[in-house]
């Protein structure tokens, strides 16, 4: 009986172990692909040929999704708040919320949410279809360097257009929750307009695109990362796609907090009076 | 003295391969593998599928990464070059890969052109006219350059790979199951490509096959491996080294079963399996 505790107990540590090993070898192994493909970025600049059509499929081919979903942000947004708000008699004070909420922390992770599913996803499953059909051995063999010629463009990309796709989000959130406050609930243009621009201030701006560029990085270098060693098979291929979506999301979520928690720090620094005024009302 | 050694880089073989072991997972799928194949030949790798053969091919330009051993090409210790001294050496190789792998996402032309883009400084129109060119010599017409390779059948993608591998006039070509996948008529073409290539290029040839037809047609030597797992801890791996002509008479009832076509005690064995 003891010893069926005993092997049970170490059935379960050896698992754990295993997990833990995992976590382990896959953060390693995700460590080394930055490390190469930050090498490679500074190291020498990808043709304009390979550059371009990574910003097309990143900066245009985003721009409706990106844009949809800030509108209706916005809009969900004010629906959302505007009854609460009203019982308290502060409907005026709804702009500040809605583009408070929208340009310090759902402008840059929903932006950047939509971009890991529709760009995350197609790069790992394109790199993965690569690496199943042997065109990155194909690459290889014809001595260009796979991540010089496939993962910086797609990561320069990232880091460039997401802080210009977010602002996208942002100013549609705002026309989105413009439309819904002041056009069908009928507040006061004049007050939700000095309201949304005494809260949001140009701190709150940089917080969001300041985040998304990281946001960016992390979603190229997971999604490339999962295409790049994907396993063999169109399974293979789909669970590389799902896989860059999930990390890339779950990362994007941990990134959020700590640089939420860093910022605010940054900012006490910068403007403690600041601090002590809101505090002390 | 100078043309003394020259004539000894000439007597060297351009690829040797020592004491090569490769495991993937704990599982060796190379064992103690030697070779030497000197400049010019052309050698056929025969085996049945799983036993290494692309493996093999692949170690010899580092895209597999030997756990033991070493690839010598041309006095290089492949693997024990640094990044910049591999491209030089790799560009020397041209690879025909099974499926072709050319790039979805580009023409056929930019596919041909893109070894030439990416390591010459040739002027687009001089580009185009080798090409072209190629094209030509692989029996394509100049209208596929605007194609996709998913537009192009099996047999005309295996061409355009062809014409891709041969475009910075490799030192060598390694054919990886070229005839796989084709008919007949399309696979006798490959085969003559293979040989017509030998003729007009002073190019060392390794082709990776299981087609007893392209293996006779076009090697001067053939080389059987067996599957590493299947074999007993003192056996080669390399069942029979020598010309294709003689293959037939070779004592190892493994390689005649192979060479003939015969399934013999695998149907017992699959029998095991099954139950039956």
């Amino acid at each position: 009986m003891i010893a069926a505790i005993q092997l049970a107990l170490f059935n379960w540590l050896a698992d754990w172990g295993a997990v833990a090993i995992d976590c382990i070898v896959a953060i390693g192994e995700l460590t080394l692909f930055a490390w190469r493909t930050i090498t490679w970025t500074f190291g020498r600049l990808p043709r304009r040929e390979t550059l371009l059509p990574s910003f097309y499929q990143v900066g245009v081919m985003s721009l409706p999704v990106v844009a949809l979903t800030g509108t209706f942000i916005g809009m969900v947004l004010a629906v959302q708040s505007y009854y609460q708000f009203r019982e308290l008699g502060l409907e005026t004070r709804l702009g500040a919320v809605i583009n408070m909420s929208l340009v310090r922390e759902l402008g840059p992770v929903l932006a950047a949410t939509m971009l890991a599913g529709r760009v995350g996803s197609a790069m790992a499953a394109e790199l993965g279809t690569m690496r199943v059909t042997e065109q990155i051995d194909a690459l290889t063999s014809m001595g260009a360097n796979p991540i010089h010629y496939l993962v910086v463009p797609r990561v320069l990309a990232m880091l460039m257009l997401i802080p210009a796709l977010t602002v996208m989000a942002d100013f549609m959130g705002f026309v989105g929750g413009y439309f819904y406050s002041v056009i069908i609930i009928g507040i006061d243009k004049h007050f939700y307009l000095y309201n949304s621009q005494v809260f949001v201030g140009s701190w709150d701006i940089f917080c969001g695109l300041f985040k998304s560029v990281f946001f960016g990085g992390v979603i190229a270098l997971v999604s490339c990362h999962q295409g790049f060693y994907c396993t063999a098979g169109a399974e293979g291929v789909g669970k590389a796609a799902t896989a860059a979506f999930v990390y890339s999301f779950v990362m994007i979520l941990i990134i959020d907090l700590v640089l939420n928690i860093g910022l605010e720090r940054v900012y006490m620094t910068l403007w403690p009076d600041a601090m002590v005024s809101i505090g002390g009302g | 003295m100078m043309h003394a050694r020259l004539e000894a880089d000439d007597a060297r073989p351009l690829i040797e391969v020592d004491d090569l072991l490769v495991q993937f997972d704990g599982q060796a799928i190379l064992r103690d593998i030697g070779l030497s194949i000197p400049r010019g030949e052309t050698l056929a790798l025969i085996g049945e599928s799983g036993c290494g053969k692309t493996v093999l091919l692949k170690s010899l330009i580092g895209l597999v990464n030997p756990t033991h051993g070493n690839v010598i090409f041309d006095g290089q210790d492949i693997h024990r070059l640094n990044d910049r001294q591999l491209t030089q050496q790799r560009i020397r190789f041209g690879f025909v890969f099974q499926n072709a792998a050319l790039f979805d996402s580009m023409t056929i032309g930019q596919n041909v052109a893109f070894p030439l883009k990416q390591h010459t400084n040739k002027p687009l129109s001089e580009i185009r006219d080798i090409v072209f060119r190629h094209l030509k010599e692989v029996g394509l017409p100049e209208s596929v350059v605007w194609k996709k390779p998913a537009e192009l059948s099996g047999g005309m993608r295996k061409r355009v790979g062809l014409a891709r591998a041969l475009v910075l006039k490799p030192d060598v070509v390694l054919y990886d199951e070229p005839t796989t996948g084709l008919d007949p008529i399309m696979s006798d073409v490959i085969n003559e490509l293979i040989l017509r290539t030998r003729s007009k290029y002073p190019v060392t040839s390794i082709v990776v096959t299981h087609d007893m037809r392209t293996a006779q047609k076009v090697a001067d030597r053939m080389i059987m491996m067996y599957p590493a797992a299947r074999l007993k801890e003192a056996e080669p791996q390399i069942l029979y080294d020598g010309r294709p002509e003689e293959v037939e008479d070779c004592p190892d009832r493994r390689v005649t079963q192979f060479v003939r076509g015969e399934a013999g005690e695998r149907i017992e064995e699959m029998g095991a399996f099954t139950g039956d």
